[in-house]
């Protein structure tokens, strides 16, 4: 019993890395779906309609390049191979995000960097609101304090004479 | 009552930090101005010399039995390089013509034709070189390394390119006739 969960289990185990793995798959002698073509489709991008993902792009070269798509997971090739083929036959920039290598870091480094910095003069701002204004006695004369014997002295006479 | 007066509270960003704050700040805003200067700029200009690229060549488009051409292989020869694709509609007014003014011009020795295929994919580009008859050394344009070279702005474009390399004439659109492809080839076989 203990060996049937456990062989269940292990089972489920590499049905489940295998989906995960190849999500788009078409080598099970089934023909690729629609589905299956724009799953690929939507992270590529034709350069001669820049800005629209390929699996809604209406042109006819898009439409060529959907075929292309189709036709090379009917032959079995997997997702990343596919996209492998598109950055070498139209470079890097039909890809939805550019790979990171190069100048490209700067596009996924350069906004979190603006975020922090501008964040960090934010929380300085509203520190700054907040603080109380420090007061700081300044030496000289009080005017509670006698001046001087002198002072001290009329005071008492002239409390005496009241 | 005793007599207070205010501390400066404030304490400005440090000196190094402003420093680089600005050098980055900067060094994006050039970036952003050179690619915007460069996309404004249109295609490359007659009297440009080109620079060097390798076409590599459809299978069955060799060129004397190579399997990818450079522009520095046809020194002291006139190259006329076509930028086209199968789903370009205008590129078919013209495939006829250029085939036309290949034939003519092969057998003399001292004009080629280059046929750089634009974001397309083989099969179907291979259907439209076979529907013309087209002959001349055709190939795929990789990963867009030559129309970026030339900064095409569409298809289809045609780039004449004088005996020493100099870019002397580009066609934006197709060619109206036989004629108009011609006279360009004769200017330059002139000189």
């Amino acid at each position: 019993m203990k060996h049937t969960l456990r062989f269940t289990f292990f089972v489920l185990l590499l049905v489940l890395a295998g989906l995960l793995a190849n999500p788009v798959s078409a080598q099970d002698g089934q023909p690729p779906t629609d589905d299956d073509v724009n799953q690929v489709a939507k992270e590529l991008y034709c350069p001669v309609c820049e800005n629209v993902p390929l699996d809604v792009c209406a042109t006819q070269a898009c439409a060529q390049w959907r075929d292309l798509i189709r036709l090379k997971l009917s032959q079995g090739e997997t997702e990343s191979q596919i996209k492998q083929y598109f950055v070498e036959n139209y470079g890097a920039r039909v890809l939805n995000e550019p790979p990171r290598e190069g100048l490209n870091w700067l596009a996924y480094l350069v906004p979190p960097v603006i975020i922090l910095i501008g964040a960090g003069f934010l929380v300085r701002a509203l520190r700054m609101m907040k603080k109380p204004v420090v007061a700081a006695p300044v030496k000289g004369p009080s005017v509670e304090a006698p001046a001087d014997d002198y002072v001290a002295r009329l005071e008492e006479e002239v409390k005496k004479q009241k | 009552m005793t007599e207070t007066t205010e501390t400066p509270a404030r304490r400005g960003v440090p000196l190094w930090a402003q420093i680089v704050i600005w050098i980055g700040l900067l060094g994006l805003l050039l970036m952003v101005g050179v690619t915007l200067n460069k996309r404004q700029q249109g295609t490359v200009q007659p009297g440009d010399a080109i620079p060097d690229f390798t076409l590599p060549l459809f299978s069955g488009y060799e060129y004397a039995g190579k399997p990818e051409v450079k522009l520095s292989d046809f020194r002291g020869k006139v190259v006329v390089i076509n930028f086209w694709a199968s789903w370009c509609k205008p590129c078919e007014q013209e495939a006829a013509e250029l085939q036309e003014a290949w034939a003519l011009y092969e057998p003399t020795g001292q004009v080629i034709f280059l046929g750089a295929d634009y974001v397309d994919t083989e099969p179907e580009a291979r259907v439209y070189l076979q529907k013309y008859g087209i002959t001349f050394p055709n190939g795929p344009d990789m990963g867009t390394r030559i129309s970026q070279l030339f900064r095409i702005q569409g298809v289809p474009e045609t780039y004449f390119v004088d005996k020493t390399g100099v870019l002397r004439y580009v066609q934006v659109g197709p060619f109206s006739s036989l004629g108009q492809i011609q006279a360009q080839i004769e200017l330059l076989l002139a000189e």
